[in-house]
């Protein structure tokens, strides 16, 4: 192979695109990613490209059947999210996308930590534009507490990967276990892009706030980045599988009651990564390659949900669940791309979530692990309550809010038209994904017993969602703020810095006083003694000196003649 | 967020859709109920393999784990709110960062 590493054809492209115009802009960004994955798609497997420097074994690129199958996903995404895109004349953007998508790419193709930690920075610098472009000053916010949180994480990495390379000698990134200083870095470091719980609220925080079309890009590339990078370095660490299910089920509670519904598809999507992260916990060959199904169809669904609310917030100017319903009736098109993508994520029969989420949940019941199969199947419930049927039925049917807003642009429609059709056809013909997974494939998804169990549970989340429905028992859409792990960097850190900062100030005044006390005191005491009335400044007779001066004089006298 | 001209709506239209009457609407949920009854009746109808008893405890165990799992989760979800809901604006008031 002797043509460029992958990924760096979209960050070095990205740099002629202000240079160009219109029609040739747009078309120039798109050829791009698709030159991308054509080359991908003609190098052969299993090749490694190294070199030396500074006596670190440098490998950027490192082609295997893992990093393919993220690197073609990535690519996919990065078309889509082009197309989705292709309205805005923002060139900050448009190139914050190309240089992030690159290096997200870059880096799952990374063969060692150094490589590794130089795109995962890139991915971070890169997409906080995509975060600030919505130039409010709640984005600009986030977008800081975003960019400290990723930068940190590559931090991290780097500080891990030193230590790791002084222990063994090696900077390559290959399996590693999880004890000693090194190792453990690093997989703090992939935590926080992973979003584990109480590491994740950058996640939340950040993602909403970016633009309509930044949203698309930042939904594909990071969290997965972070989902390869642990299926690369941590297979089958067995903290993984409860971390994973936690991310399943922790954020769904939050996701039912948000009323931001780019916020809900963000608590999903955090969930959905406790799936992956579960089946690299497991680490056999079912659940990584369910992993990296999951990944794969995952990033479309996902993607096609953010665009269509992308589309409804772009058209109608709000994303609030409490200000929406009724757009099927003027976003047909829209409403139906939603649907697809609302199946698909439920793991609908027919839909790619049903084909990639099923391998992982079976590699989990084959193991033995019960209690994590009990949740993952709870989580998939919530999944199709709150992105299933949540989504799509507050923001384009419950009761009309009057809103009659155009469809949304073709350049929208078209990207979402072809998610959507991936998504079908992963649905419907899964060997075509399992054949690119990393390990063979002996699982057939549609079986009877499968598809019937699947159904029986999706139906009767419906029947739940209607049921509470009728009787108001669901909760309404309320304007809220819900206080998530956020609330502790953002207020009660500052609120305790505060405190102690006035404890500091109060103790401060008191020392204050103490010392002034005691000045005052001594002040006191040489105005008694030597003030005007003072002892030492009294003003005596001159007889009474004289007395004095005799009297001493007579004592003088008397100790002269003694000593003689 | 520059949304700018392209925000267009009109506040209604006359035209009747389907979904507008409430008869249709529970047309829908008899549907919904007639699909539980027949994915549970269908639990009879073929051998199911499973690889865990409990997969197999009563019929239609997947459906009533759904159906208790989604209740749970709206409920517990609904309680929740009483302790982190704040008002919409309550970061921009507080001062963060």
């Amino acid at each position: 192979m002797t043509e460029l590493p992958p990924g760096i054809i979209l960050i070095l492209g990205a740099i002629f695109v202000p240079f160009l115009r219109g029609n040739l802009r747009n078309i120039y960004m798109l050829a791009l990613p698709i030159i991308g994955l054509s080359s991908l798609l003609l190098t052969s497997q299993n090749y490694q490209f190294e070199f030396n420097l500074f006596g670190y074994n440098i490998s950027p690129v490192r082609i295997d059947s893992l990093s393919l199958i993220f690197g073609y996903i990535f690519h996919i995404a990065a078309i889509i999210s082009i197309i989705f895109a292709l309205h805005i004349k923002d060139t900050v953007q448009q190139m914050a996308g190309l240089i992030y998508a690159g290096a997200a790419i870059g880096a799952v193709f990374a063969g060692d930590l150094i490589s590794l930690f130089v795109y995962w920075e890139g991915t971070a610098i890169a997409s906080v534009f995509l975060i600030w472009s919505s130039k409010t000053e709640s984005s600009y916010r986030a977008g800081m507490r975003y960019l400290i949180i990723q930068v940190g994480s590559g931090v991290l990495l780097l500080a891990g990967a030193i230590i790791h390379f002084q222990n063994t000698g090696s900077i390559s990134f290959e399996k590693m276990t999880l004890n000693g200083l090194g190792p453990t870095l690093i997989f703090i470091a992939f935590g926080i892009k992973a979003a584990f719980p109480l590491l994740h609220n950058w996640l939340e925080d950040a993602y909403p706030e970016a633009t309509v079309t930044g949203t698309v890009f930042l939904s594909a590339f990071t969290t997965k980045l972070a989902i390869y990078a642990l299926a690369r370095g941590f297979p089958g660490t067995e903290m993984l599988i409860w971390i994973g299910a936690t991310m399943t089920a922790f954020p769904i509670f939050y996701a039912v009651i948000e009323n931001d519904l780019r916020k809900v598809l963000t608590y999903s999507l955090n969930n959905q990564l406790g799936f992956m992260v579960v089946g690299i916990g497991i680490g056999t060959e079912l659940a990584l390659n369910g992993t990296a199904a999951h990944a794969f169809s995952h990033i479309l669904y996902k993607a096609l949900l953010f665009m269509s609310m992308g589309a409804v917030l772009y058209r109608t100017g709000t994303i609030k669940g409490s200000e929406l319903g009724g757009l099927y009736k003027s976003m047909p098109y829209t409403t139906g791309f939603c649907l697809v993508g609302a199946a698909s994520i439920s793991a609908f029969p027919l839909f790619s979530g049903f084909v990639s989420k099923s391998l992982i949940i079976t590699a989990t019941a084959y193991e033995g692990h019960w209690v994590v199969w009990a949740i993952l199947l709870f989580a998939s419930a919530g999944v199709f309550h709150h992105s299933g049927i949540k989504i799509p039925y507050f923001a384009f049917f419950q009761h009309d809010s009057g809103k009659r807003p155009k469809e949304a642009p073709i350049n929208m429609l078209t990207a979402m038209a072809i998610a959507a059709l991936l998504c079908l056809i992963i649905g419907i013909f899964p060997q075509r994904l399992y054949d690119i997974l990393p390990y063979t494939v002996d699982f057939i998804p549609y079986t009877t017993t499968h598809v019937v169990t699947q159904l029986q549970l999706l139906f009767f989340s419906a029947l739940a969602f209607g049921w509470l429905m009728r009787t108001g028992l669901y909760p309404p859409e309320l304007k809220s703020t819900n206080l998530d792990f956020d609330w502790s960097y953002r207020i009660l850190i500052p609120k305790i810095l505060d405190r102690i900062s006035k404890l500091i100030l109060i103790l401060d005044n008191k020392i204050h006083l103490i010392f002034k006390n005691i000045i005052d005191f001594f002040l006191a005491q040489l105005f008694r003694h030597h003030g005007p009335s003072g002892i030492l400044a009294r003003t005596n007779t001159a007889g009474a000196a004289v007395a004095l001066v005799i009297a001493s004089l007579g004592l003088f006298i008397i100790i002269f003649f003694v000593s003689d | 967020m520059t949304l700018g001209k392209k925000v267009t709506q009109t506040n209604s239209d006359d035209k009747s859709y389907w979904l507008d009457s409430k008869k249709n609407v529970d047309k829908i949920w008899y549907a919904l109920i007639g699909l539980c009854a027949i994915s549970i009746v269908a639990d009879f109808f073929y051998h199911k393999h499973v690889i865990h008893p409990i997969e197999d405890l009563i019929v239609g165990m997947y459906g009533w784990y759904g159906f208790i799992g989604c209740v749970f989760l709206v409920l517990s979800a609904k309680l929740l709110r009483k302790i982190i809901m704040r008002p919409e604006n309550y970061y921009t008031e507080n001062n963060d960062d």
